[in-house]
């Protein structure tokens, strides 16, 4: 198991710094330059080029790329030019805080997926199960930023019960239940069309466990229908629900981007979609790096997940 | 599993409910919670370039000199009076007594030489605390002398009049040389100066807390403390707004004004700036190079049309190359072009371009670019009626700056621009002189030249005379209107919403948010 782990952790290594040389020649390629961001309506080719040659990026783009390179490796992932900090404190700070909502969100969908899939399965065609599969069109088929808004009119706006915006009240906040209060929301938002998805994947792959011949043994047996549901049928769907949960942590991720900016949130993805726009080139490589190298985790930690449970897979 | 259901429910009622009690909508008195469109790029005056960031800024700072309250007129700040050589070469400055920065440090002539040796010396020490990208503002300034603490001299290379103005912009804030020598790079995240409130916090995109200053030289402000948050998405501002999460905001989408001027509890403001929107138009080649045509531009765009439909009121018709907020130099007796498609077919076909094809750069959306994609289409609306045929071409805002910045030629015929500057003579200057075609690294991108404006120009930045300058700026706008080398369309209005606790606040001309006067209950 060990072993395994670690050789899929070395794999990633060369996927982490592919990614690091496209990203470098995608913004190098995309027209536009920091310093033009920077000046604005002033970027005189003059002032250009004297801003860039004071940002060192006067310097051929492959140079540049291995500066970055020789720092990383010794923990330096460079200056952002836009915010004037070190990248690396940026980065983390904001990839802490997407964690938080993209870690709330998977929760939610997990916990909410399951059980209306499960629940779907067990009364095929009944009405349980025609909700679920109506609710599940919905959720899959709503835009998540509109319904963001539509959530902040109704509960921040109209109720006045959640707040509309931010992580933490700006004053006399923090604390565990401020985060939750400002956390509700932009989680469930986020969460919604991850749990339709999940709901409608546990309720196939509960189905097919359903129709299988120990079922019905189990059944015969005169097994408790509860004890057939969660610890026969449920157990064995988990080995092809459990992917799919690990892709969701993906595009939860993914969508961060848009819940933080509809909320507010101060993480990960609004700060890439800034740094993309001020073309701040070092933050981007920085942002992308820890996202990319949070997708390889997620989906290892998903594959180990799915050895423990199926025995076959060791 | 029903009943599960049921009892999920009451679990996320009872779990809303406790969470409800923690939102607390209404901010406390003597706070003051201001929604800003972006998170600050830094708190170092020098560094920055962006009005978000100056709203910040000339909270924390002063200048030499300020604006006089609703002008765009130099009244003294740090230094009490100054004097300038017959020649305009020289300013003398005296300085504010007993006058301490935030950290405790001195206000003095020598702080006041380390600000603008900082910004212009290569080799300053500090010079490395960069980059610096509008220290040309100053880039007519030879050397800074100290005589004595109490007295600064600016020798300038060449007389050069928008110097004081330029004082009283962002960039010539003065910061304490003691912190700047403590932090070095990460000054802008340790602010100190001598301003109204003096930094306490900033926690990225969150918020930055700035509290007053009560040995302010003015007089310590109401306010206890400011707030400011960056709400980057203009939905989200408003629904904070409304919600009463924040007490200020600025920058509010036209769409949204309404909605608070019907209410009570809200009061809106609007202050027209040194803004202009423009076309610039390709004066090089092409059917534009006929003075002709280019009238015929202006007079086919119907522009009160733009203001009061796609802008929904948020700008007025520009006359000219010069904003109104410019009072003193702005010439009163300019009259918009008209909206008469008859004239402008009549001048096409005198100049014999009917049904000229033409290719039109258009941006998303930009730096004072208000609306740009429906004002577009908007002016090729207008453009087509009179038989000309825009091609438009859209380009996101960097991208855009690429294109149009280094000139038009071979390019396009026309492309939209909009600038918002703080002296009467930036614009023309930079953007209207044959010394300022891209390739001599100015930003006349469509080439326009007429010695007459460039010898106005020249003489009014080198005229000292407030009122000398006035007559030449004046002078110069008649023929820039008449010669058309861009399509003069409108002059933002800045506007703020706050809440009915919040009193005696004002929007400047400057576009500067002044906190210190303001009281919230």
């Amino acid at each position: 198991m060990w072993i395994y782990i670690g050789k899929r952790l070395i794999a990633s290594v060369p996927i982490l710094l592919g990614l690091s040389v496209i990203v470098f020649a995608m913004m190098a390629l995309i027209p536009g330059d920091p310093a033009t961001a920077i000046l604005g309506s002033y970027a005189t080719p003059e002032n250009v080029a004297r801003l860039n040659s004071q940002l060192g990026l006067d310097k051929p783009l492959v140079e540049q790329y291995f500066i970055w390179l020789g720092k990383l490796f010794h923990g330096d992932m460079g200056r952002s030019y836009a915010l004037n900090r070190p990248v690396a404190d940026e980065v983390f700070e904001r990839f802490g805080a997407t964690l938080i909502l993209a870690g709330a969100s998977l929760i939610l969908c997990s916990i909410f997926g399951l059980i209306a899939g499960i629940a779907a399965a067990v009364r095929q065609f009944g009405w349980t199960d025609r909700v679920v599969t109506f609710l599940v069109l919905i959720g899959i088929s709503t835009p998540s930023f509109w319904l963001g808004l539509l959530l902040i009119m109704l509960f921040a706006v109209e109720l006045q019960w959640l707040p509309a915006s931010g992580m933490y009240a700006i004053y006399g906040g923090g604390g565990p239940l401020d985060l939750l209060a400002h956390l509700a929301m932009p989680a469930v938002t986020l969460a919604v069309v991850a749990t339709a998805v999940i709901a409608r994947l546990t309720r196939a792959a509960m189905l097919e466990v359903l129709r299988q011949d120990y079922i019905r043994t189990a059944r015969a047996k005169g097994v408790s229908e509860r004890r057939v549901i969660y610890r026969h049928a449920f157990k064995a769907a988990l080995v092809s629900i459990i992917p799919v949960i690990g892709i969701q942590a993906g595009f939860v991720l993914g969508g961060a981007v848009y819940i933080e900016t509809v909320f507010q949130w101060p993480g990960i993805g609004r700060m890439l979609v800034n740094a993309i726009s001020t073309r701040d080139l070092l933050l981007v490589q920085g942002g992308v790096l820890v996202v990319a190298a949070s997708y390889v985790f997620f989906n290892l930690l998903a594959d180990v997940a799915q050895t423990i449970v199926d025995p076959r897979l060791r | 599993m029903l009943s599960h259901i049921r009892r999920i429910a009451a679990a996320a009622a009872i779990t809303l409910a406790a969470l409800s009690g923690t939102a607390a909508a209404q901010t406390p008195p003597g706070l003051l919670v201001v929604a800003q469109i972006a998170e600050p790029k830094s708190l170092d005056p020098q560094a920055v370039t962006a009005v978000n960031d100056f709203r910040i800024l000339m909270n924390l700072y002063d200048g030499l000199v300020g604006y006089k309250s609703g002008t765009l007129e130099v009244e003294p700040a740090l230094a009490t009076e100054w004097t300038i050589s017959d020649d305009g070469k020289t300013y003398t400055f005296t300085l504010r007594d007993g006058v301490a920065f935030h950290d405790g440090s001195p206000f003095n002539a020598e702080a006041v030489k380390f600000n603008f040796d900082r910004m212009l010396d290569e080799n300053h020490p500090f010079h490395d605390t960069g980059p610096f990208p509008l220290s040309f503002f100053f880039s007519a300034v030879d050397s800074v002398e100290a005589p004595d603490e109490k007295t600064v001299v600016f020798h300038l290379k060449d007389p050069y009049a928008p110097f004081l103005s330029n004082l009283a912009y962002p960039t010539g804030l003065i910061v304490s040389p003691a912190a700047v020598k403590e932090f070095g790079k990460d000054f802008g995240r340790h602010p100190s100066g001598t301003g109204p409130f003096k930094f306490a916090e900033w926690e990225s995109n969150s918020k930055v807390v700035v509290e007053a200053n009560p040995d302010y030289w003015k007089g310590a402000p109401d306010l206890k403390a400011v707030v400011f948050r960056p709400i980057t998405d203009a939905n989200t501002r408003v629904a904070e707004m409304l919600s009463g999460g924040i007490d200020v905001m600025v920058e509010v989408p036209p769409d949204n004004l309404a909605t608070f001027s019907n209410d009570a509890a809200f009061k809106v403001y609007e202050q027209a700036g040194p803004h202009l929107w423009f076309l610039i138009l390709n004066a090089k080649e092409g059917p534009m190079a006929d003075k002709r045509v280019r009238q015929a531009v202006n007079y086919a765009i119907d522009k009160k049309a733009l203001v009061e439909n796609v802008l929904q009121g948020t700008a007025e018709v520009a006359a000219g190359p010069t904003p109104p907020a410019f009072a003193w130099a702005y010439n009163e007796a300019l009259q918009p072009y008209p909206h008469d498609p008859e004239k402008a077919k009549a001048l096409l076909k005198e100049a014999g371009h009917e049904n000229a094809d033409l290719t039109f750069y258009v941006t998303e959306g930009g730096s004072g670019m208000l609306d740009p994609v429906a004002m577009g289409a908007a002016i090729q609306a207008d453009l087509a009626e009179v038989g000309l045929n825009a091609k438009i071409e859209t380009y996101e805002w960097n991208t855009f700056l690429g294109k149009v910045n280094p000139g038009l030629e071979g390019k396009a015929d026309m492309a939209e621009m909009a600038w918002m500057t703080n002296d009467p003579d930036t614009l023309p200057y930079l953007a209207l002189r044959t010394g300022a075609f891209p390739d001599e690294g100015g930003f006349n991108s469509g080439y326009y030249s007429n010695p007459d404006v460039d010898k106005l120009l020249e003489e009014a930045r080198r005229e000292t005379d407030q009122a000398k300058r006035a007559v030449l700026y004046k002078k110069m706008q008649e023929i820039v209107r008449d010669d058309a080398p861009w399509a003069f369309i409108a002059n933002w209005k800045q506007n703020a919403v706050t809440s009915d606790r919040v009193e005696d606040f004002a929007l400047q001309p400057s576009f500067f948010l002044l906190l210190d006067d303001v009281k919230k209950n």
